[in-house]
């Protein structure tokens, strides 16, 4: 580059800035004084309302250089796209020393055209690391903008108050235009105010927070909704904070509720726990921690019926598992399974179809005998989804126990058990329904169902239940041979 | 009979059950669909590429869309569900008009990116999916609304309908509920596995259609460009992580999935005697996430993943699956700063992708030291040990055998209680 008889040895030259964020009148000097071979050293760069430097102070009052101007054949300043992209964004940072750092950098960059793609280089990195502020200052804009709606003759009017870190809400006005194109919306800021009436769009000069409306009534519905769609059992203050700091708190109306979301939130979790009525305990392992576990569970309403919880009988590896309902009377009263009227109706079908009960292990759906006394009788509940669904607990930590290949379910209730769901009996008995673990589950009646009955509809009952279970019989020699 | 008694709750009650009963529902993303704006238009709504958080609630979620349920009403009985029919939490009903009149008041105050709307299953999975369907009609073409539009689709449903959901919306999609097909049928009885399957790979052939039809013709009608995701629960049953990292993956694979959800089982208010498990901690679906990511975007494998967990299947939750992993092959490392190829160096604990990105640049332009790395990224003290950089070489330290110790977070994250 010929040396310019006009760049004074040793000069220093001041630039003003019209506007804190304005790239192309930057560009414009830089390229200018690059041209004119002035170094970063000798160049300042004020902008307006800004201090300046050392050199700028004494600047234009005593009479400022004027910038020199290039040869009309001085090379062409050259930059990268990837320093033009950056730059844009680095110039609207607050940041004061910015515009030196990018006049150094496109200085560099005459001679090293590469060393933009070298993030190792310190000056590389602080470039990206104003852009990432940027925009994310910007994308805080796009998110945290809340607009109040304004009613008035020309028709309704959106007015935000918002206090970006950097100079980019010019750069942003495009965004809001295509979002919200036919609306009249104004977006003010301490930095300066932008406003669209559908057709064009205005600056205004900087705004203060009592310019913007102070409420809105569609905020007590987006209020309502921030603190129902929070999530009391799973409490993050971290995470939230830090996307949302909490310096963009005092504009965003939810944000007023949020210490007493956390306050609560620990109560609310424990109140749910609670109100599920159960104690969050290890599956037992053994049948002795089982038999334990169900004298002390007051999980349902009908622990409190009942002398005692009825454990089940029969021992770990028994191949046939069977499910009653409940204990009754008797069985209450005994402390076993199955020794009632029922009870012995069962044993008389095991026998004839061949089964040992003392080889299988016999429990009921629900362990406690729910009840209603009647002068001197207790008459006989049948147990609610929700009490067979609690109880269920128990009968899987049995299961798993005890581990049977085949499980027969004796009644409706036994059937939901097992399954989770209402069982239709009539539709399900008779075959076998495959389970998780690889065993099988046989559906009949239970025998006091047979017991309520008389005649021929007993007869036919009792044809159907002495099949069941002699197909249960041929299935165990099946598994087990 | 319930008609008299919804007459009085007001709309704010009722959006207040509406959007409790919603938000177990993990996915709340509004990216990467196609550019619109409103310019031209009659209404309101723009979508550029990137999703938006408008706000972040305390439990760390993001809220990017007004994510309601139509009604919480349902004829389906699943445990894990706040909504089953046997749960005696409070029920409500929103018209599609209210629930579009809803989402543009919140849009024109910049509280949303749009709705993300689902519904507990009422009458039939017909008669459910015209009422989303409704709701999304109105928005888009009695307003014009040209925001994000999430859909939940109910398999079940007629396949026309589901076709019409695809239009309006930029994303949709079904829930797979749980990771193994035993979990479901014992917590989502009316569910049925094939069923969900058959819908995703139904919408996915049509996501794909539409691709094909819009390279062929620029005027081709979209079909939910912002594709398909889908939601695992973690923690209600007890599938380990091996489990379900490998089910993620054959949902990635074989029904080109944008998002596989995880969300870990959470108390849920009168919550069925079926699932006296205790609470997921939340670190293992952060780990699941993380393990997502390897996936997505690291070159890892879900036999990768699986490698990393421990006996019982589960991946460590005191560190990240990527140091795990790095902790279980250290034959691999350290690698060269300055010669790895860019799968060896993602595989780097401590590494993200921008920073690799970043090396391979600098890379050509010097020889990079240590000190040069951590200009690149974000923390020298976790890759130092799995690093050769021109001034640095790891010698001992890559196979001390209090490597773990060493990386692992000192403060562990306390469990609530």
């Amino acid at each position: 580059m010929t040396a310019l008889q006009h760049v004074s040895l040793g000069a220093h030259y001041v630039v003003h800035l019209p506007r804190p964020d304005d790239f192309a009148f930057w560009r414009e000097r830089a390229r200018q004084l690059i041209q004119c071979d002035v170094p970063p050293d000798r160049v300042s760069w004020v902008e307006p309302g800004g201090t300046g430097d050392l050199f700028a102070f004494e600047g234009p009052s005593r009479g400022e250089k004027r910038l020199p101007v290039p040869e009309v054949d001085a090379p062409q300043v050259r930059a990268s796209k990837r320093f033009m992209r950056l730059a844009r964004n680095v110039c609207v940072h607050s940041e004061p020393e910015r515009f030196s750092l990018l006049y150094r950098t496109l200085w560099r960059l005459q001679s090293q055209p590469g060393f933009m793609q070298d993030s190792a280089d310190t000056d590389v990195r602080r470039i990206e690391e104003l852009d990432k502020e940027v925009r994310r200052d910007a994308h805080k804009m796009h998110a945290f903008v809340r607009f109040r709606e304004v009613t008035s003759e020309e028709g309704d009017h959106y007015v935000a108050w918002f206090e970006p870190d950097h100079h980019i809400v010019r750069a942003q006005a495009g965004f809001f235009m295509r979002r919200f194109a036919n609306m009249r919306w104004s977006i003010l800021t301490p930095r300066g105010c932008i406003h669209w009436d559908g057709k064009t769009m205005r600056e205004g000069p900087p705004a203060r927070r009592e310019d913007a409306p102070t409420g809105d009534p569609v905020e007590a519905l987006w209020k309502s909704y921030y603190a129902s769609i929070f999530n009391p059992a799973r409490l993050k203050v971290g995470a939230m904070l830090s996307e949302m700091p909490k310096k963009y708190w005092k504009n965003m109306p939810e944000a007023e509720l949020i210490p007493q979301l956390i306050a609560g939130a620990q109560a609310r979790e424990a109140g749910m726990v609670a109100a599920g009525a159960r104690e969050v305990r290890e599956v037992p392992s053994s049948l002795e921690a089982i038999a334990e576990g169900i004298s002390a569970c007051s999980d349902c309403p009908i622990a409190e019926c009942g002398t005692r919880a009825v454990m089940g009988e029969g021992a770990p590896g028994a191949p046939l598992m069977i499910v009653g309902e409940q204990p009754g009377d008797s069985e209450d009263l005994a402390g076993k399974p199955f020794v009632g009227p029922a009870g012995q109706l069962l044993d008389v079908y095991l026998g004839k179809a061949g089964i040992d009960r003392s080889e299988a292990y016999v429990t009921n759906a629900v362990k406690h005998f729910k009840f209603v006394a009647r002068g001197k009788r207790r008459i006989h509940q049948t147990p609610q989804a929700k009490e067979i669904d609690t109880c269920r607990f128990w009968l899987e930590a049995e299961r798993k126990v005890v581990a049977p290949r085949v499980v027969l379910a004796l009644g409706a209730s036994a059937a939901r058990a097992m399954l989770g769901r209402t069982v239709s009996l009539a539709k399900e008995r008779g075959a076998p329904v495959p389970l998780e673990d690889g065993s099988e589950l046989w559906i009949t009646a239970h025998p006091s169902y047979l017991l309520r009955l008389d005649g021929e509809a007993r007869a036919a009952q009792e044809e159907l239940f002495a099949r069941d279970l002699a197909a249960v019989r041929g299935r165990l020699l099946e598994v087990t041979s | 009979m319930p008609q008299a008694i919804l007459k009085q709750q007001s709309l704010r009650e009722r959006l207040e059950i509406l959007a409790d009963a919603a938000k177990y529902d993990a996915s709340c993303a509004s990216s990467g669909t196609a550019k619109k704006n409103s310019i031209g238009g009659k209404g309101v709504g723009s979508t550029e590429g990137m999703g938006i958080c408008h706000a972040y609630a305390p439990d760390g979620r993001c809220i990017s869309l007004l994510k309601v349920l139509l009604t919480n009403h349902c004829i389906f009985d699943c445990h894990y569900c706040i909504n089953r029919k046997s749960s005696n939490t409070p029920r409500a009903r929103f018209t599609p008009q209210e629930v579009a009149d809803l989402t543009i008041n919140f849009y024109k105050r910049n509280y949303i990116e749009g709705l993300f709307l689902s519904s507990g299953i009422i009458k039939s999975s017909n008669h459910t999916m015209e009422q989303l369907m409704e709701t999304a009609r109105i928005l888009r073409e009695e307003y014009d609304f040209r925001g994000y539009i999430h859909l939940k689709t109910i398999p079940e449903a007629d396949p026309e309908l589901i076709e019409q959901a695809g239009m309006y919306a930029d994303r949709v999609s079904i829930n797979v509920e749980l990771p193994t097909r035993a979990g479901l049928t014992r917590l989502a009885p009316d569910k049925d596995e094939a069923e969900i399957e058959g819908a995703l790979a139904k919408t996915s052939a049509r996501i794909i259609q539409a691709k094909d039809e819009r390279k062929r013709f620029r005027h081709a009608p979209r079909f939910a460009p912002a594709g398909q995701s889908t939601q695992m629960i973690v923690g209600a049953d007890d599938a380990n992580d091996t489990a379900i990292v490998s089910r993620a993956a054959g949902l990635y694979g074989n029904f080109g999935l944008r998002r596989v959800y995880y969300s870990a089982f959470s108390p849920i208010p009168d919550a069925s005697a079926v699932l006296p498990l205790k609470r997921p901690p939340l670190m293992r679906e952060h780990r699941l996430y993380q393990s997502d990511w390897l996936m997505r975007f690291y070159g890892f494998g879900a036999n990768d993943v699986a490698d990393a967990t421990e006996d019982d299947g589960n991946l460590p939750l005191d560190i990240d699956p990527k140091l795990a992993w790095a902790l279980k092959f250290r034959g691999e490392f350290p690698v060269d700063v300055n010669r790895a190829s860019k799968e060896q160096l993602l595989r780097v604990p401590g590494l993200g992708t921008t920073a690799v990105g970043r090396i391979l640049k600098a890379r050509r332009y010097r020889r990079l030291r240590l000190e040069d790395v951590g200009r690149l990224t974000q923390s020298i003290a976790k890759v130092r040990p799995f690093l050769v950089a021109a001034d640095w070489r790891p010698t001992q330290l890559t196979d001390r055998a209090d490597l773990r110790s060493m990386l692992a977070p000192k403060l562990e994250q306390l469990e609530l209680f």
